[in-house]
């Protein structure tokens, strides 16, 4: 396939994943009511593609992990969701609104539709308990009926999956380096075969190198599996790589929503455009041939 | 890529005033119960001695309750037990502070100046610290005591700050280990900032909370060792602390002979005491870690949540 | 393993400081110990040369034997288990003394401290985790407990419970006209209810601060993000509770239980004179009370060695609970 194929074939992957979302919010916005009352996130409203991988980009502040822990129903107070609401269409028919689960249903909704790979893997595993505990947990709560050896196979070959070697299950965190805990991260997320994955600044501990990998990991499996992802990251050009459509927001609204093609090339908005120009320009050595491309058919046509 | 080299005056300075930021505890209820209590008693030490009549003074009457003028009642030998509560606030209040004092000073030299001089200094200032803790106090405390049988009330709270600074010095050195690691005070140190200076302008400082809560563990354990020590018998010969008291008042049998009013309030104004100590203490908690001070009722209170909104926070929270 | 030597090595170095400790406190001190201590026992018969040696060996000398050969031959006397004959309990020795006492002292300090222990973690755990409820107003009363000296506190239990609501005994470890030591159930059942006020008080002096301690480990480790990576697992309560939070939050506690251990060693001496408690703290102030100094040392070396080993139980117990000491050393 030619570079113009692969955009093309990328932009409509797009639209006929937008054609039948897997999740939609309407109109969200989250206030955090301390002494002072801060608006976090304003009507936000967005739809995400089956399969799709939406980047969520925008500086430290702006909100991106707010919407996406509101989404989870995971704010704790004096956070509060204060319009708008999102819904869940799953892949079988059926929708549920987000903001209507509590308690037991709320809690076993969790991680078997949406899962979330945190920022800084450094502490987001328990330190006293082995890996194999930390992924088996999810198994005994959400699946009781499969048996310890199935359960035990089964994590094995989620290790495996992200490239990480199964003498590691009886591991503790401390023992793995900081690649290898963010694709514990990842294989816990993937462990019930969600429908959609939140990352959450999933790379920006690491090193270039392992974020490279990390970042095949995540786009391989996703052509495996077909779950869709929202990734937040404050990272731009990171996002121009791996992304179908981007998102940009600016203290707590999206600014602009678009293709991420069409996003580099030709941005509309002038924040959009003041973040696309802060970052180092690129020789075209090293990255993704969109963005060479895209320098290329800038040239054409001016 | 152009770095600008800053001035290092420059960056000590504001590395210092972020560092500086002395907070003071919020006012709670609970600091403001433990600050009234102990304000009460410290009142009543200071100035009720003068105020009441000579504690010694041997009367006819013999044991008894209170009422005939004696708001406590007597002792079995006629005293006035009033009088004498009075004057044994006193004495246990001073030995408290004096002890207070000798702790902190003992624990901060081999606690922080070892922590932060590192090396070999803080290995052997460590190793010194961790053997006197673990070497058991009361009963190292009550051999030394045997030896000299008349003491006065600065030798008790010697014995008591040699035996106690231990606990204290672990706490302060693992403190400062993990301060020294902070930006702020690299930074002092790469720009050419004595050591005795950074020691005393970054660090200190933020020592402050965790050595005021160390000082009033101090405090609470003077007295109580200095209490237990007396009812043994081995405290402070001649002078009257709460700890003697209860001593006079277990060996005149006043538990038998059901004096409460002789035994009662020296132990219940250690207890209070005590108490308003750690409710101190506990505000001081709040500021040594932030973590504590986003969950109490008090900050609850301030969100700006409605009542039902509140009562679903808490509906949340339930197993 | 070399964790585990570092850890063994400083025990010994602590036993040797207290022994040399023991070893000079007497010689420091203002008096002549070894004068007054021969003349007391010399009223309760003839000094054998034997008990003389003993004495001058543990106490200091009027011989003019070098300093450092007494050291050596005080260290041989003491690892022979020699500590001469007692004043107070005439004409037992010294290690009869301690022999009979010991097991009363770690049997009630043992089992109370673990009974604190375990109720102080636990309501530590559940205060902790319902953050910002009823129960957090609770603890300060707690924290009073803290503050109450053991043996008023032994008092007053002794007071209500023994003299005017007759329910418990007074004093002793058992009762000495109905049953003998022995393994019979009778003997244990007398030991138990002899023992249940002392271990009643040094259970609610000391639970308060294993709580306070826990409750506020627990506030702490629940903004970890750890514990939001297993709320979003959609993990039970329950599980969170304890095996996320409860786990890691009763590290410090399990660490800082030699401080602890040491005020409870403190409390239990006193509270076993209050309840005339046949331990080794009763014993302890019988020698002071008859300048028995040969068997304040001993003692003092006996409790020296039970909390020594005790906290390094403690510190083989914490290397097993946190994988991450033995990566450390």
């Amino acid at each position: 396939m030619t570079i113009s194929e692969e955009t093309q074939a990328r932009a409509d992957r797009a639209t006929t994943a937008r054609a039948h979302p897997v999740l939609t919010v309407d109109d969200f916005s989250v206030e955090y009511r301390g002494e002072r009352v801060v608006q976090a996130v304003r009507n936000v409203s967005l739809e995400l593609g089956r399969g799709e991988i939406l980047g969520l980009a925008g500086e430290s502040g702006c909100g991106k992990s707010t919407l996406a822990y509101g989404i989870n129903r995971l704010l704790k107070p004096p956070a509060m969701i204060t319009s708008g609401g999102a819904h869940f269409h799953s892949r079988e028919g059926y929708s549920i609104d987000l903001g209507e689960l509590h308690g037991e249903d709320l809690r076993a909704f969790r991680w078997d539709k949406i899962s979330m790979v945190f920022q800084g893997a450094m502490n987001s595993l328990n330190p006293v308990i082995n890996i194999r505990a930390q992924l088996e947990d999810i198994f005994t709560t959400h699946r009781p009926e499969m048996s310890k050896k199935e359960r035990r196979e089964k994590c094995a070959e989620l290790l495996e999956r992200v490239g990480v070697d199964r003498s590691r299950l009886l591991s503790y965190p401390h023992e793995l380096s900081g690649g290898m805990r963010q694709r514990v991260m990842i294989a816990m997320a993937m462990a019930l075969d969600p429908q959609i994955m939140i990352m959450d600044e999933p790379t920006t501990a690491l090193d270039v190198v392992v974020q490279r990998e990390i970042l095949r990991e995540i786009t391989r499996l996703r052509a495996e599996l077909g779950f869709a992802v929202i990734f937040i990251t404050h990272d731009l050009p990171l996002l121009l790589e791996i992304s179908d459509r981007i998102a940009i927001m600016r203290e707590g609204e999206i600014v602009e929503l678009r293709d991420a093609v069409d996003l580099y090339t030709d941005p509309q908005h002038p924040y959009t455009k003041k973040l696309l120009a802060s970052f180092p320009s690129l020789t075209g050595a090293r990255g993704s041939f969109v963005r060479g491309h895209a320098q290329d058919r800038n040239e054409e046509v001016s | 890529m152009t770095t600008t080299t800053q001035d290092p005056a420059l960056a000590a300075g504001a590395a210092t005033a972020v560092s500086r930021r002395v907070t003071l505890p919020p006012m709670t209820p609970k600091l403001a119960a433990g600050l009234l209590l102990g304000g009460a008693i410290t009142l009543f030490g200071l100035l009720g001695p003068l105020f009441v009549g000579n504690p010694s003074t041997v009367n006819n009457i013999g044991l008894s309750g209170p009422g005939n003028g004696f708001i406590l009642g007597t002792t079995q030998t006629g005293q006035d037990v009033f009088a004498q509560l009075a004057y044994a606030t006193r004495g246990s209040l001073t030995i408290g502070l004096i002890v207070g004092v000798l702790t902190l000073f003992l624990s901060a030299f081999f606690g922080i100046v070892g922590a932060y001089a590192g090396g070999w200094l803080d290995e052997s200032f460590s190793l010194f610290s961790n053997v006197m803790l673990v070497i058991p106090g009361l009963p190292l405390i009550i051999i030394i005591s045997s030896y000299v049988p008349d003491k006065s009330i600065l030798l008790v709270a010697l014995v008591l700050a040699i035996t106690g600074w231990a606990g204290s010095a672990r706490v302060l050195r693992g403190f400062t280990l993990s301060l020294r690691n902070r930006d702020y005070v690299a930074a002092a140190r790469v720009s050419g900032e004595k050591p005795w200076r950074v020691l005393g302008v970054e660090i200190l400082p933020n020592l402050i909370p965790l050595l005021a809560s160390q000082a009033v563990f101090a405090v609470i354990f003077a007295i109580l060792g200095e209490a237990g020590l007396s009812f043994l018998g081995l405290g402070a010969s001649g002078s009257f602390t709460w700890g003697t008291m209860l001593y006079y008042a277990q060996n005149g049998l006043a538990l038998r002979l059901g004096a409460w009013w002789w035994f009662v309030p020296p132990g219940l104004l250690i207890a209070l005491f005590g108490a308003a100590l750690s409710l101190i203490n506990f505000s001081i908690d709040e500021i040594i870690n932030p973590k504590l001070r986003n969950q109490t009722r008090a900050t609850r209170k301030k969100w700006n949540l409605s009542k039902s909104q509140l009562k679903q926070v808490v509906k949340e929270d339930e197993l | 393993m070399r964790f585990l030597l570092q850890k063994v090595a400083f025990y010994v170095v602590a036993l040797w400081a207290a022994l040399t400790l023991n070893f000079f406190l007497p010689r420091w001190m203002p008096g002549n110990p070894v004068d007054m201590m021969l003349s007391k026992l010399a009223q309760k018969g003839p000094v054998s040369p034997e008990a003389r040696s003993a004495i001058e060996l543990l106490l200091g000398t009027n011989s003019s034997a070098p300093i450092w050969e007494q050291y050596f031959d005080y260290l041989g006397k003491v690892f022979a288990g020699d500590f001469g004959v007692s004043v107070a309990y005439f004409p037992a020795s010294v290690g009869d003394v301690i022999g009979r006492t010991l097991p009363w002292t770690i049997g009630l300090i043992g089992i109370a401290t673990v009974i604190s222990f375990v109720l102080g973690i636990v309501l530590g755990q559940l205060a902790g985790w319902k953050r910002g409820s009823w129960l957090d107003n609770f603890i300060p009363v707690t924290t009073m407990f803290q503050s109450v000296p053991y043996f008023w506190l032994a008092l007053i239990l002794l007071f209500f419970f023994g003299s005017m609501w007759r329910l418990f005994p007074l004093n002793g470890g058992y009762d000495v006209y109905t049953t003998s030591p022995g393994l019979d159930w009778d003997f244990i059942g007398s030991v138990l209810y002899y023992g249940a006020l002392p271990a009643l008080t040094i259970v609610i002096s000391s639970v308060g601060g294993w709580m306070l301690g826990m409750r506020n480990m627990m506030v702490s480790t629940l903004s970890e993000d750890y514990i939001l990576t297993a709320e979003a697992k959609g993990l039970k309560p329950r599980r969170i509770m304890t095996t996320y939070a409860a786990r890691n939050a009763v590290l410090p506690s399990v660490a800082g239980f030699a401080i602890s251990l040491g005020f409870v060693v403190a409390g239990s001496i006193v509270t076993e004179v209050v309840f005339s408690y046949p331990g080794i703290g009763s014993a302890l102030l019988q020698a002071v009370s008859s300048n028995d100094y040969s068997l304040m040392q001993g003692i003092f070396l006996v409790i020296t060695l039970s909390v020594l080993g005790a906290n390094l139980l403690v510190d083989l117990l914490y290397t097993l609970i946190d994988p991450r000491t033995r990566a450390r050393a």
